[in-house]
Parts: structure tokens; sequence; C-alpha cells
């Protein structure tokens, strides 16, 4: 334990009355609660807390706050480890974990840093250029070069925390808890708007906290403090600290992410750690604040360089000196402030370095009186130390001696840059102001408002309202990017730090051409870290407007873009993980299924039984086994998840008529029939069965995956373009079980549960009726056959779904019953030559499938006028075809290429392609549908079914596609 | 984030909505005596306006009603909407 020697006997925010404890880097070290883990890093005199990017450099702590490009560390351990957060902003609770990244083994010794002395080696597009080629090695040298440039480590764990979303709406919304975002804030509730503050700090107060500021006489932060208890007092006013508003979408909407519980050493489990809010409001203010630029001199990057404004943060809010020897590099007179304050402190200020000629300011007077010399018209030429600043040399720049000060802390400010990020995401446009030297809001486009210095503003007079701030005169800012080397010096010049960018590289785009602001920034890096170039950008620019002789409004910013400050991925995802990611639609038998040993498949949303297990079976031998089950005796499945479409009204036989390609009018009532409908192209979009229940009541159903698109079609043809139907269409899935009861003893079984007589006089093949089921009213009886055996399909109202399952097993025990999944309801298709998904693939005409002949020459549907153009019946398009192996046992491959000789030099002209495949239990061997080019021509051919990722070619011949039962005998007895 | 005002239920998130294209192609009113090239041009002819466009918009997590909807492309602005078989104000 080591004290805290750099920490100030009095002043800043901070509770000296209680010590925490934290590690950075495995060595322990102490703060105090208010301190983020920057000023107690400081405070215990550590300087250097990382490497850089790409030339690993020592770096040290740059800024206090957000904009931050050095100070990246990673916290805590285990499955909470976070790469890349901001030292700045990060509140130090007791037990805070903390390690630097981007070096190996450690930060003061690092095997990279070779590549600093490899620099000019290095330069911007360095990797593109030199390891495009040859183009298979890249995936070789991305390993390496990833590991090299890397940022920090994510925990590879899942993520313990809770994270929660929130939506909340407002009048006034207020970004930033500063002077000015106070005083709208307050203005606004006291007219009764609802209103919501926020502000990223853990307090409001703004710079006011920063600096030692008196409003109306008094200490400025006794006027934060009253009107901040005032404002969270208030009925209609939310205040909400800790909370980083990041993104600004259309129609007001911003979003911001609430740290809760990061700053606390043990988490509460009933709170989330983070909580993103999603924001509308009427109005926004935009009370952001401005950062502090840098000016890129020679060697701008030794830990100790420190923007000034951050300087006098450290010692005003957090009671840390940064430095006891310090140099100030300005151009502005705002920056003397951290002169003034330094000295107050009890540092040394060497020298005050101005690039301006004649400073003469109430500020620099202070400083000048207290025996500081004031080198007008100075700049820096170079910086000596290594893991720390010693040393500044200067010189003036219209040229002359250099002077040589011994430091430990170099203080830098190139003026102010309002935060335009937010407006500038609102599609609000920025202008460049050439007298302040900054870019400022202009023309908002929605309906939002920058004020304070977020717009430009920087006294205490523009900010307040009924109050006065101790404002005093300021001397003109000379706009200052960057100074020069001293001739025949080398020295970086560093832009953008968390990039690695230099003046140089910036030179170096625009010789190569890549002079528009977003191809210097795609080319360079620069401003693409998680910074998002808050110090780095408009210097960059500004550099390239200088370069290619024009002002910075001609070069223009690239354009702000969300989020303003980093979010976790957990915030975005809040509680939609896990079983949370998406619904998860479970029919109604869904519980006997997983108790019964049943293997789940996606089917969308929905989990389907693929297929139920018995000891040492796979897919294959439990759809075999439970297809055997029903060609011989009888089998369940489950088919609740087609959807199911109720169409009612005078018209509904006109709509579907519109809808399929076959006829439904003269459909008489209880009486199914199968459709198939088209797109507007002409292709086939959903085929299913669609019966009469009475005069102007229909049931619909379609295929699992497109039954919701069918509805939303079905919706807009009779809102849209056919109002005039009278139908009404609605979706009763979910209010329905399904049951499909096939194979030749599946009548005898439902004959002793029914109500009806299911004769099959009585009852033949298509019939449909209501019915009573099991003791279950409301149930309906349709006798379908997707199987191609005798089948029925029960419907019964959803919550009596597992009463019929059970009713059919139990019922159907003697008769050895089974139930089976969808691969062995697959096979019997496959069997059969009914197209699915596989064949109705959105590229096939009804032509193609085979079902050309259901197509009604009575009446206009939808897809029929297009699906007759000669592209689409040509008769050398694919057809359904079957395939069956030559050798009679080996599997053919769904994906496949059919060719006619695999070993043919390429191009090999492919034939079509195999849809899909099954074993069939009924012929005991593999069989296949295909697409095959001519293929009704081709019956009896032999082709290859070629695999070539495999390198697998089956040979096999066409058949028909009706493999089992051709003539649909069995289905009717 | 949209806020689409559905003639229904008001104004709601995007979210609710899905987006179902160019609302100023019309149907073929009778079919049957359709051309080839007016079919072509319904199916498969679209303007990409920079401006304001009207387009189809279905609130299909809300009320599952259709709507048209004048919307600017470049600024987002939604600047009326109506019912699917309804005129939009101009």
């Amino acid at each position: 334990m080591t004290g805290q020697p750099w920490r100030l006997e009095n002043g800043g925010h901070i509770d000296r009355s209680c010590s925490l404890s934290f590690a950075f880097d495995g060595k322990i070290m102490e703060g105090h609660p208010g301190d983020t883990l920057a000023s107690a890093l400081l405070a215990n005199g550590t300087h250097l807390v990382g490497r850089s990017f790409k030339y690993h450099r020592p770096r040290g702590i740059f800024s206090a706050g957000v904009e931050e490009p050095n100070a990246l560390v990673e916290l805590r351990t285990g499955n909470r480890q976070e790469p890349n957060s901001l030292a700045t902003t990060t509140e130090l609770f007791d037990g805070l974990e903390a390690s630097s990244q981007n070096r190996w083994p450690n930060l003061r010794f690092d095997f990279s840093q070779a590549n600093g002395a490899l620099s000019r080696f290095l330069p911007a597009g360095f990797y593109y250029k030199t390891f495009m080629w040859p183009a298979n090695l890249w995936l070789t040298y991305e390993h390496f070069i990833r590991k090299a440039a890397g940022m920090g480590i994510a925990s590879r764990e899942s993520d313990p925390d809770r994270y929660e979303s929130r939506s909340a709406h407002c009048d006034v919304l207020v970004v930033g808890g500063g002077p000015a975002g106070l005083t709208a804030a307050m203005t606004a509730a006291e007219i009764g708007e609802r209103v919501i503050v926020l502000e990223q700090a853990p307090h409001f107060g703004g710079w006011l906290r920063r600096e030692k500021r008196t409003i109306d006489g008094s200490p400025a932060m006794d006027w934060v403090d009253a009107v901040s208890t005032r404002l969270s007092a208030m009925a209609d006013v939310r205040v909400l600290t800790r909370t980083s508003a990041f993104g600004y979408y259309d129609h007001n909407m911003i979003t911001a992410v609430e740290r809760v519980q990061d700053h606390v050493p043990k988490s509460d489990p009933f709170l989330p750690r983070q909580r993103l809010w999603s924001i509308r409001a009427k109005r926004v203010v935009l009370a952001t604040g401005a950062v502090e630029q840098p000016i890129a001199f020679p060697e701008n990057d030794r830990p100790g360089v420190m923007l000034a404004g951050a300087a006098r943060t450290y010692i005003n809010e957090y009671g840390v000196l940064p430095g006891r020897m310090a140099v100030l590099q300005t151009n502005n007179d705002n920056a003397y402030r951290s002169a003034i304050d330094l000295l107050d402190a009890g540092a040394r200020v060497t020298a005050v370095l101005d690039v301006r000629d004649h400073v003469d300011g109430h500020l620099p007077n202070q400083v000048r009186d207290r025996g500081v010399p004031i080198l007008q018209g100075y700049g820096v030429v170079e910086t000596k130390g290594y893991f720390a600043i010693r040393q500044v040399l200067a010189r003036p720049l219209v040229g002359g001696p250099v002077r040589r000060y011994d430091c430990d802390l170099l203080c830098v400010s190139g003026g102010w840059a309002p935060q335009v990020h937010l407006h500038s995401q609102s599609g609000g446009k920025v202008v460049f102001d050439a007298e302040k030297g900054c870019f400022l809001p202009s023309e908002a486009r929605q309906n939002c408002v920058s004020i304070g210095s977020a717009a430009g503003l920087f006294t205490l007079k523009d900010c307040l309202k009924g109050a006065n701030g101790d404002d005093v005169p300021e001397q003109a800012i000379k706009p200052t990017w960057s100074l020069p080397n001293a001739p025949g010096r080398h020295g970086k010049r560093f832009v953008d730090f968390q990039d690695d960018v230099t003046a140089e590289d910036v030179a170096l785009a625009h010789r190569e051409g890549y002079v528009s602001v977003e191809h210097l920034k795609r080319y360079t890096t620069l401003g693409m870290g998680t910074d998002q170039g808050k110090t780095s950008n408009v210097i960059g620019l500004a550099i390239m407007a200088k370069l290619k002789g024009q002002n910075i409004p001609a070069v223009g910013t690239t354009k702000f873009r969300p989020p303003y400050t980093a979010v976790s991925m957990g915030a975005m995802a809040g509680r939609a993980v896990g079983h949370h990611f998406q619904p998860l639609r479970r029919s109604p038998m869904d519980n006997w299924h997983h108790d019964n040993g049943c293997k789940w498949v996606d089917a969308g949303l929905w989990r389907r039984p693929h297929f139920y297990t018995r000891p040492g079976e796979d897919v294959n031998s439990a759809a075999l086994r439970e297809g055997r089950t029903v060609r011989a005796g009888v089998g369940i499945v489950d088919v609740s998840t087609l959807g199911k479409i109720d169409i009612q009204g005078p018209d509904a036989a006109e709509l579907l008529n519109r809808i399929y390609v076959n006829g439904w009018k003269k459909l008489a009532v209880g009486k199914a029939r199968y459709g198939v409908m088209l797109r507007e192209d002409g292709m086939a979009y959903d085929d299913g069965t669609t019966s009469r229940l009475s005069e102007n009541h229909f049931i619909m159903t379609t295929t699992t995956a497109n039954a919701g698109p069918v509805l939303a079609k079905l919706e807009y043809y009779l809102q849209a373009v056919w109002p005039e139907l009278r139908v009404q269409v609605a979706c009763v899935t979910d209010q329905y079980a399904a049951i499909a009861v096939a194979g030749p003893k599946s009548r005898d079984v439902m004959q002793r549960l029914i109500d009806l007589d299911i004769s099959n006089d009585a009852f033949p093949f298509m019939a449909a009726a209501p019915c009573c089921f099991a003791g279950i009213a409301g149930a309906r009886l349709f006798r379908i056959s997707f199987s191609g055996e005798l089948a029925y399909e029960i419907n019964v109202p959803a919550d009596y779904g597992q009463a019929a399952w059970n009713a059919l097993l139990e019922t159907g025990r003697e008769d050895g019953v089974g139930v089976y999944g969808i691969e062995a309801m697959s096979a019997f298709r496959i069997e059969k030559g009914h197209v699915a998904g596989p064949e109705i693939n959105g590229q096939t005409t009804i032509g193609d499938l085979g079902l050309g002949g259901l197509q009604s020459e009575q009446k206009h549907n939808i897809g029929k006028s297009l699906a007759i153009r000669e592209g689409l019946i040509d008769p050398a398009r694919p057809a359904v075809v079957g395939l069956v192996p030559v050798d009679g046992k080996t599997w053919i491959k769904a994906g496949a290429q059919l060719v006619e000789n695999p070993d043919a030099p390429p191009p090999v002209a492919m034939l079509g392609h195999v849809t899909s495949i099954a074993y069939s239990g009924e012929l005991n061997h593999p069989i296949a549908l295909a697409l095959l080019s001519g293929g009704k021509e081709r019956a009896g051919e032999e082709l290859y079914a070629a695999f070539p990722l495999r390198n697998e070619a089956v040979r096999v011949r066409v058949v028909s596609p009706h493999f089992v039962d051709p003539d649909g005998e069995r289905m009717r007895v | 984030m949209l806020l689409i005002k559905c003639p229904w239920c008001g104004e709601r998130d995007m979210v609710e909505f899905t987006h179902g294209g160019d609302a100023t192609k019309v149907y073929p009113k009778d079919p049957n005596a359709t051309t080839s090239e007016e079919w072509h041009d319904f199916i498969y002819l679209r303007e990409n306006p920079c401006g304001e466009h009207v387009e189809y918009w279905h609130h299909v997590a809300g009320c599952r009603q259709w709507l048209k909807v004048r919307r600017d492309t470049t600024t987002h602005d939604i600047l009326t909407t109506a019912p699917a078989d309804g005129d939009l104000d101009t």
C-alpha cells in the first residue's frame, strides 16, 4: 500500500472519510467514493494505463470523460469481464478489478512495441496493401493481425447479469444535466410539462463540478444541488443519472442506457445491471455540452500529456493533482483556468505556450501576475520521456531557438467542440464557425434544439436564466489543429490516439487520393474507435482541408452515427436472451410429446415432433418403425401447426376462386378440396385443403410455414383490392388441435370415438363434417390423407387436444395404434409424390409440380395470367420426378445435382437437383424426389446424383414420383 | 423508429407494422382484359422515388388492417395515412 501521494488535502467531490480498495494489473491501490478509476489511478501516481492499438506505444490518461481515447481497460474478471471500458467514466467501488489491455506480457515490457520502431513500414493502409495477395493466405495473416491489433478480451462465458428495456414518453426530453440542461428542464417543468432529464455522469452539474465557479455569489454547486433537488421532487419530472443518450432516431425517439448497477460492488439480484430506455419526446433539448480538442504536435501521445480541462477536473472534482510541474499548450483563454487551478493546488507551471501572438486576457494576466512565463506565438516541437513525459521542447511558430521545459504534465487545449452528435444523428445539419473554430448545430430536422455549449454558447450567461454566473471576458481563440515538426525532425503527431492515426497518415491518404472525408476515415481508420473520434475527427479533416487548399466547410464532416458512447451488447439484447430470444409455439400436445421421448425439430417458431426414440434407434430406424405401424395398422400424428384460416361471408367461395387455381363454387357443403395458390407472378405459392362447412363458411388450411403470410395476403386482397367482397377471414390456428389418424385400421378406431357414421358410403374420401369426438363438442372431422392411407384428420378445440390424443391412444390400443413424427410423415408424402416446401420453392410452377391439371379455365385467379408466360410453360422446365438408386441401396443426397456424367470435364451441364429424400418402408430402399429438366420425358433414364462437396455420385434411375399406390386406391376404401 | 398513424388505432410504433410495398400500383380491374405489358408493369416495375411515396403498410401486430401511407423517403416523415381502400389527403 503506497497511500495516495497525488491526492490533495482538500477539495473535490469525494469522500475522504472512506477508503476503497481496487486492483490495477494486480496491484492493490486505494481511492475514495466519488473517484473514477482514472482519478484513483492518478491519485496513486499512475499515468501509464495502456498501449496503443497499432504501434503499442505507452499511453496515459488523456481526458476525464467519455472522449477518452487511451485509458481503455478490462474491468472485472470471469463471466463479468468487460473489455474496452473507459477508466475515465468507470466509477470506483471497493474490490474493483481492472487491467490494462493490448499489451503482452505486461504494460511496461510489451513485445509488440517493436511495431513503433517499424512504424515507417506500417503506414495507413499498410494491411490493405500488404496482405491482399495472395488472397488465399489472408486467413493466415488475419489470425496474426487480429492477435496483434486486438483491443481487450471479452469473457467467453455467458453474461450472468440481467438487462431490461423500458419505453417512456414525455413532452420535453433534456439530454445533459449541466447548467444549460438544468435550466431548460426547470423552465419546462415549471409550466407543467412532462420532463425527462438524462445525465450520463453519476451527478448533475456538468462542468460546474469541474471548475471553481460561482453563481449569484455562492459556489456554483449550491445552485446545481438546489435545482436538481427541486426537479427530482416534481411530480411530472423524471431525472435519470448514469444514463447516456446514445442514439437519436426518427420521429423524436432517443435511446439511452442507464447503468443501474455498474458502480456497486455486489449487485442486487432484483435489479438489472443496465436498463435500455427508448424515449419518445414531443420536443428534445440537447444540452450535451462540449469536448475539449487537443492540438496535434510532435510526440503528443506521451503519458502525462492531458487535455487542459481534464487536468483541472482531476483537481476540482476528484481532489487529485495530475502533475507537480506543468506546461500548458493553448490557443485560447479558457485553458488558463487550468494553470490557475494547478497553481492553487500547489503545482508549478513552468511555462504557458500560446500560439497567439498577443495574449492579454483576463485569465492569462492572472497567470502572468503569478510569475508564470507566457510564451506568445510558441508551440511544442518535441517531447521527451517514454513511460512518462519529462521535458517539453518549444520554439516560436515563425521559427527560432528551441527552449526546453522540464515537466511531468503537459496540458493541451485547442478549444472546444460542441457535442453535435445527437443533433447530427437526428438529421440536423452542422456548420463550421471559423471564428470559434468548431462545428455548430444549425438547422434541425426534428423537433429539437441545442442549447448552451452544445450550441457553441460557452458562457454561464448563455446557459442560465434568472441567475448570474461569474463569467469573465475572454480573448478570441486562434483555431489551431496541428503544429509542425522542427526542421529535420519527424516526430509523430497523433491525430487519433485510439487508432494510432497521425497527421502524416492523413497526408498519405491525401497523396493517394483518399481526399473525401468518408474515404479518409475508412482508409486511415480515423475516428473509427470506441471514442467515435471525439478528440480527433475535426483535427483530421482540418489537416485534410489544409492539404487540399480548402476551408473546413468545403471538406465537410462524416455523418455522426449511433452510439454516441459504447453500449454493452447485454443492454441491446435486454431480456430477449435464451428462451426469451423468440417466442416458442407449442402444440396443445407438446407436453405429451416431450414426456414420450420425442426429438424435436424447429418449424418456424413451432417445435414439432421429429420422431419418438426407442433404445438403439436413430432417426431413420425410428421413422421406419413409426411408418410401418401406420401402413400395417393405425398411427396418429400431431398436425396442429398447420395454418387454419376461418373464412366466412356470402362471397367466401368467390374469394377462394380468386385465390386458388381451382374452382370452389361447386364444392358441396360437407366436402373438402385440395387447392393450390399462386403468387402474382405465376409461381406456385402454397397448398392445402379447404373445406366447406356451410354455404358461407369455409375452413382453409395452409402449410405451417405460410400460415401467417397467407393470412396477410388474404387480408390485403380483401382490404385493398376487393373491398367489395363480403368476406371476413380470421386465423384459428391456435384455436384447434389437429390430429391425423392414418392407416387401414383408422376407421375402426375413429368409429368407436365419434358420433357420426363414418363408413365409406356415409363419409367418403374428402368428406368434412362437424362432430362430437370422444365426448368433445365442437370437433370437426375431415377425411383427407397426406399419408396415402385411409386417413382422417380430427380437429378439436385446442384445450381438448390432449384429451383427444389420449382417447385415440386408449381406444386404439387393441389395434396397435402408434404415434409418428414428421420424419415418417415426410417419408409418406415422398412415397406418394406429394410436393411440399422443397418442391414449392418459389421457382416452380404448378406445371413443374405435376399439378397443372388443377387450373380452372372458367375463372381468373391470382397469378393465372402470368403463369402462362412463354418461359413458364417451356417443356424443358424442371419437373418433379422420382429417383431410385440403381444399386437399390445407396442413399441419394438432398441437394445433389443431377448430371449425365459426373466425370466429364467442367462445365458439366446441370439437369436438375434432388429436393427430398426418404427411405421407403414400403419399397425397402431409398427414394428421392427431384426437379429434373424435361423430367416427364426422362422416365427410365439413368443419371448421376452428384454431390461434389463429398466427392460422391450415386447412379439413379428416373421414375414416376408416385412410388406407392399411384392410383390412390388405399385412401378411398 | 417511425411512428405511423393507423386510421383505427392512432399513432403506433413501426415495430407493429410490416411494409407492404408500392401502393401506387393498382391491381388490374379486369384481369382478363389486361395485356401482358400491363401485368409486367403491375408486377415488376417500381419507381424508387426520392421524396414523397405512397406505400402499403400492414398493422400486422395490431388491428391487422392494411393502410396506405404517404411517406417521404428522404426524411421518413409520415405525411398522411388512410385505409387501404381509401384516398390519402394530399
